[in-house]
C-alpha cells in the first residue's frame, strides 16, 4: 500500500466556547482546579460535610429509640433515616474521605507532580457532589429513600401504585447510586493508571507506601464492584417505573436475584471502606514506633489476598434465605478463610508497635484504637461465619453491632488517625494535641457506649430496622445508654471539628516533617507547592525518605546522616550529626520557607533538573464542571420521567465532552 | 514490571534524572500509555456491567410458567446474523481506519471510519427494525422474563454501540477540521479499543442469547 503522507499542520487549539479559566488562586479557582492536592481538599470537605449530616441522621434514629414506644420519628420518617445514614455513610462519607487522601497522598507518596488524569479527576469530584446533592433533594421533590442503604427487591422494585414504598425515594436512590458510581470509578481508573504508570525512578511496586498499595486494591476492587450494582440499579429502576419482572415473583422472577447482585457488589465494598483505613494504620504505626513496618510484603500481599477473597464471600449476607446446605457451608468456609489476611495484618500491626520507641500523639492513639475496635468487630464478624449461629443474629442489634465496630471502629477510627497524622501536611499548621486527645479518649468512650450493648440487644432478640419497641424486653436501660454515647461521639465530632478550624487559624507551624516520618511526602514541604516535588526524587529504598535522614553504625543504633540526604531539602542539615533515637521534630527552616509556596500562587519558575524545561502542569479547566453538570438533569429526568430535563443534559454532556475533548490538558499560551 | 520502550509522549511522566547509579527508567511505568490503560480498565468494569444482564438472562431464559412469546417464537436467525456479520465487519473498517490515521493517510483514514460509523448504524437500524418486528408479536418488557431481560441486555449493547457512533463521527468530524494527525492515532485507537470491545461483546451475546438451544 503506498503511503500518502501529507504533512498537515497540527491546527492550534481552538477554544470552543469558553475561555481558559487562568485563576489558580482565590475562591473561584476552586471550580475550576486540576490540582489534585485541592481536588482532595474538596473531597474531604465534602465528605465531612455529609458526614455531619449523616452523624444528625444517626442522632435522630437513637433519640427515637432511647425509650420504648419513641415518638420522635413516625415509621416513615425512620425509614428514610436509617437508610439515608447508610447512604451517606457507605457513598458519601467512607468512599470520599479515602478518596480524599487517596488524591492527596498517592502522587506524593510515588513521587509524581499530579495524578494520570487531573480533569477527569475533578469530574469525578463534581459527579459525587452532585449525585449527593441528588439524593439529598429528594427529601424536598417527593420524598427521600426509604428502602434501607440494601434497598432490598421487592420493596424497592415494586412500582408506586404498587403501595409498597411511598414517594419517590426509591427513584432516588437507584439514579444517585449510578452518578456516585460513575465518579468512584473514574477516580479509581485515575488511581490505578496514576499507580501504575507515575511512580518516580526507582519506585518499584514494591517499595510503594502500603496506603498507597492499599488504595491500588481498593481502585481494583471499585472498578469491578460498581458496574454490578449500577446493574442492579437498572434492573430495580425499570422494575419500578417500566414494569419489567426482573424481580417480580409472582411472575416468575427472583428477588434473590436481586440480594445476589447487591452483595457482589456490598462485600468488596465493604474492603473498598476497610482497607483504605489498614492503609493508614500502617503508615501511622511504623511513624510513630520509629520502626520499620512488620512485614511489608505480608501486609502488601495480605491486602491483596482480602481483595481477591473478597469476591467469594457475598453469600453470607443471605444466610437466612434459604440457598441450600452446599452454598451455605461454602461461602461460611470462605468467610472464615477471609479472616485469615485480616489477622495477619492485626498481627503485623501489633509486631510493628512491639518493642518501638513508641509516641502517644493522637494520630497513633486513634490508630491503636482501629486495631482494638477492629478486631472485637472481625472477632464478632467471624461469628457470623458459622451459620447457625448467623441465622439467630441475622436482622438483630447484633449485626448492627458488628458492622459498626468495623465501619465506625474500623474505618473512622483509621481516616481520624489520616486527618491527625497528614493533617500538618496539607494545611501547613498542627492539629492541636490536647484537644486531639480529649477527641480521642471521647469517641472511644461513646463509640463503645453506644455500639457494645447492641451485642447483647442482639442476642435478646431486638431487631434492627424497627421504629420502636415495646417496654418489657429488658432493652430500656441499653438502649437509653445507646443514645447517650451517640451524643458523646457527636460531643467528640463536635470537638474535632473545633480542632480542624483552631488549627487552621492559630496552629502551630507543622514544618516540613513534623513526624519524622517515612514516606516521600514529608520531604516537601507543607503544605506542598503547586508542582509537589521541585525534583523528581530517585528512590533507592522502601521508607526511602527514612533512609535519606538516617543510617545505622556499627551496632545497629539509627544515626542521623548530617546531610539530611536530600538534595534540595536542606532542613536537616543544622542538626546536629549523629543524633539519638527520639530525635526532636524536624524544624522549618529559611530554606523550606523559601520554597513553601502557601499562597498557592502561580507554579514557581523552578527549573525542572531533568530536562531543563519549566515545570509544565495541566491548567485549569471549566469542562470537568460542565460535563458533570448534565448528569443529574438525566437523572431528574429519569426519576420524573419529564422528557424536558433531557435537553439540557445533554447540551451539558456534548458540549462538556466536545468541548473537553478539544482542549489540550496544559494551556499552551498560559 | 516490563521494560517496555516508553512510547508516551502524555505529560507528567516523570523522566529518569540524570543521577547515577541511574534505576531502571522504566520501573515506574508500567509499558501501556496511560489513555490507553485508562480504557483498558474502563473496559474490564464495563464486563461486568454486561456480566451481570447476561447472568440475568441465562437465569430468567428456562424460567417455568411463563406467558407470552417465546425466543423460538419471536427469534429470526438469519436476519440477526446478518447485522451480527455487518457489526463484525466494522471491526474491520476500524482496524483499517486506525492503519491509515498511523501512516498519515488522512483521506483513506476517513473514508474507514465513515465506514466504521455507518456499519455501526446499519446495525442498530436492523435492532430497531427487531425490536419493532418482537412488539408486532406481542413480546415487550413487561410480557415475560424473557422480554425484560432481552430487551434490557440488547438495549444496554445498542446503547454502547450508539456511544460509539457518536464517538467514530465526532473522530471523523476532527479530521475533516485537520485536528487529527498522525500524532494523534492513540486517540483513534482507543476509540477502536471500545468499538472492537463493543462488538467482542455482541458476539457474546449473539451467541449466549440467539444461539444457545434451550
Amino acid at each position: 500500500m503506498t503511503t500518502v503522507a501529507r504533512s498537515l499542520p497540527k491546527a492550534a487549539p481552538r477554544p470552543l466556547a469558553l475561555r481558559r479559566p487562568k485563576r489558580i488562586t482565590g475562591f473561584w479557582s476552586w471550580f475550576t482546579t486540576v490540582d489534585h492536592k485541592k481536588i482532595g481538599i474538596l473531597y474531604g470537605a465534602t465528605a465531612l460535610l455529609f458526614f455531619v449530616v449523616a452523624g444528625v441522621e444517626a442522632l435522630l434514629i437513637r433519640l427515637q429509640l432511647a425509650g420504648p414506644n419513641g415518638t420522635v420519628l413516625t415509621a416513615a420518617q425512620y425509614n428514610t433515616m436509617f437508610t439515608m445514614h447508610g447512604t451517606t455513610m457507605v457513598f458519601l462519607v467512607g468512599m470520599p474521605l479515602a478518596v480524599a487522601f487517596g488524591n492527596y497522598f498517592i502522587p506524593l507518596q510515588i513521587g509524581a507532580r499530579d495524578v494520570a488524569f487531573p480533569r477527569l479527576n475533578m469530574f469525578g469530584y463534581w459527579v459525587v457532589l452532585f449525585g449527593g446533592l441528588f439524593i439529598y433533594s429528594s427529601f424536598f421533590l417527593g420524598g427521600a429513600p426509604n428502602g434501607g442503604w440494601f434497598g432490598y427487591t421487592p420493596l424497592t422494585s415494586t412500582p408506586i401504585s404498587g403501595g409498597a414504598l411511598p414517594g419517590q425515594g426509591p427513584n432516588f436512590w437507584c439514579v444517585g447510586i449510578v452518578l456516585l458510581g460513575i465518579g468512584s470509578t473514574t477516580s479509581a481508573i485515575n488511581f490505578i493508571v496514576t499507580i501504575l504508570n507515575m511512580r518516580a525512578p526507582g519506585m518499584t511496586l514494591m517499595r510503594m507506601p502500603v496506603f498507597t498499595w492499599m488504595m491500588t486494591v481498593v481502585a481494583f476492587l471499585t472498578v469491578f464492584a460498581m458496574p454490578i450494582i449500577t446493574a442492579a440499579m437498572i434492573m430495580v429502576f425499570f422494575d419500578r417505573n417500566y414494569g419489567t419482572l426482573f424481580f417480580v415473583a409472582s411472575k416468575g422472577g427472583d428477588p434473590l436475584l436481586y440480594q445476589h447482585l447487591f452483595w457482589l457488589f456490598g462485600h468488596p465494598e465493604v474492603y473498598i471502606l476497610i482497607l483504605p483505613g489498614m492503609g493508614i494504620v500502617s503508615e501511622v504505626l511504623p511513624v510513630f514506633s520509629r520502626k520499620p513496618l512488620f512485614g511489608y510484603s505480608v501486609v502488601i500481599f495480605s491486602g491483596i489476598a482480602i481483595g481477591f477473597m473478597g469476591w467469594g464471600v457475598w453469600a453470607h449476607h443471605m444466610f437466612a434465605t434459604g440457598l441450600g446446605p452446599v452454598a451455605i457451608s461454602a461461602f461460611g468456609l470462605s468467610t472464615m478463610l477471609i479472616a485469615i489476611p485480616t489477622g495477619v495484618k492485626i498481627f503485623n500491626w501489633l509486631g510493628t508497635v512491639y518493642g518501638g520507641a513508641v509516641r502517644l500523639t493522637t494520630a497513633m492513639l486513634f490508630s491503636l484504637g482501629f486495631i482494638a475496635m477492629f478486631t472485637l468487630g472481625g472477632l464478632s464478624g467471624v461469628l457470623h461465619s458459622i451459620v447457625p449461629a448467623d441465622t439467630q443474629q441475622t436482622d438483630t442489634y447484633f449485626v448492627v453491632a458488628h458492622f459498626h465496630y468495623v465501619l465506625f471502629g474500623g474505618l473512622v477510627f483509621g481516616i481520624f488517625s489520616g486527618f491527625y497524622y497528614w493533617w500538618p501536611k496539607i494545611f501547613g499548621r498542627m492539629l492541636n494535641e490536647t484537644i486531639g486527645k480529649w477527641n480521642f479518649w471521647i469517641m472511644l468512650v461513646g463509640f463503645n457506649l453506644t455500639f457494645f450493648p447492641m451485642h447483647i440487644l442482639g442476642l435478646t432478640g431486638m431487631p434492627r430496622r424497627t421504629y420502636r419497641y415495646p417496654s418489657g424486653y429488658g432493652w430500656d436501660t441499653m438502649n437509653m445508654l445507646e443514645t447517650i454515647g451517640a451524643f458523646i461521639i457527636a460531643l467528640g465530632t463536635l470537638i474535632f471539628l473545633v480542632n480542624l478550624i483552631f488549627s487552621l487559624r492559630r496552629g502551630q507551624v507543622a514544618g516540613n516533617d513534623p513526624w519524622d516520618g517515612r514516606s516521600l511526602e514529608w520531604s516537601i514541604p507543607s503544605p506542598p507547592p503547586a508542582y509537589n516535588f521541585a525534583e523528581i526524587p530517585v528512590v533507592e529504598a522502601r521508607d526511602d525518605w527514612w533512609h535519606r535522614k538516617y543510617t545505622e553504625d556499627s551496632e545497629g543504633r539509627l544515626v542521623r546522616l548530617p546531610s539530611g540526604g536530600a538534595d534540595d531539602q536542606a532542613d536537616t542539615a543544622s542538626e546536629p550529626a549523629g543524633e539519638a533515637v527520639g530525635a526532636s521534630v524536624a524544624t522549618a527552616t529559611a530554606t523550606d520557607v523559601a520554597l513553601r509556596d502557601t499562597s498557592g500562587a502561580t507554579p514557581a519558575p523552578v527549573d525542572d533538573h531533568t530536562d531543563g524545561h519549566g515545570i509544565h502542569l495541566p491548567s485549569p479547566s471549566y469542562y470537568p464542571l460542565v460535563l458533570a453538570a448534565g448528569l443529574p438533569c438525566l437523572g431528574y429526568a429519569a426519576v420524573f420521567r419529564e422528557i424536558w430535563w433531557v435537553v439540557p443534559g445533554l447540551v451539558f454532556l456534548l458540549f462538556g465532552m466536545f468541548a473537553w475533548g478539544l482542549e489540550p490538558s496544559v494551556d499552551e499560551e498560559g | 514490571m516490563t521494560a517496555i520502550e516508553q512510547s508516551n509522549a502524555g505529560d507528567l511522566v516523570p523522566s529518569p534524572a540524570g543521577q547515577d547509579p541511574a534505576p531502571d527508567p522504566h520501573s515506574g511505568h508500567s509499558g501501556v500509555p496511560n489513555a490507553k490503560l485508562a480504557m483498558w480498565l474502563f473496559l474490564s468494569s464495563d464486563c461486568l456491567f454486561f456480566g451481570a444482564f447476561i447472568a440475568t438472562y441465562l437465569l430468567y431464559r428456562d424460567r417455568p410458567g411463563q406467558t407470552g412469546p417465546t425466543p423460538q417464537d419471536v427469534y429470526n436467525i438469519p436476519f440477526t446474523s446478518v447485522t451480527s456479520f455487518i457489526l463484525l465487519m466494522s471491526s474491520l473498517t476500524m482496524v483499517l481506519a486506525l492503519a491509515a490515521v498511523q501512516r498519515g493517510d488522512y483521506r483513506r483514514f476517513r473514508v474507514w471510519i465513515m465506514a466504521t460509523a455507518l456499519f455501526g448504524a446499519t446495525f442498530i437500524g436492523g435492532q430497531i427494525f427487531e425490536f419493532t418486528e418482537f412488539t408486532r408479536k406481542g413480546l415487550n418488557v413487561d410480557t415475560n422474563l424473557f422480554g425484560s431481560s432481552f430487551f434490557i441486555l440488547t438495549g444496554i449493547h445498542g446503547t454502547h454501540v450508539l456511544i460509539g457512533i457518536i464517538w467514530l463521527v465526532s473522530l471523523w468530524g476532527l479530521s475533516m477540521q485537520s485536528r487529527i494527525s498522525q500524532g494523534d492515532s492513540e486517540r483513534v485507537e482507543i476509540a477502536g479499543l471500545y468499538w472492537h470491545f463493543v462488538d467482542v461483546v455482541w458476539i457474546v451475546i449473539f451467541t449466549v442469547i440467539y444461539l444457545l438451544p434451550k
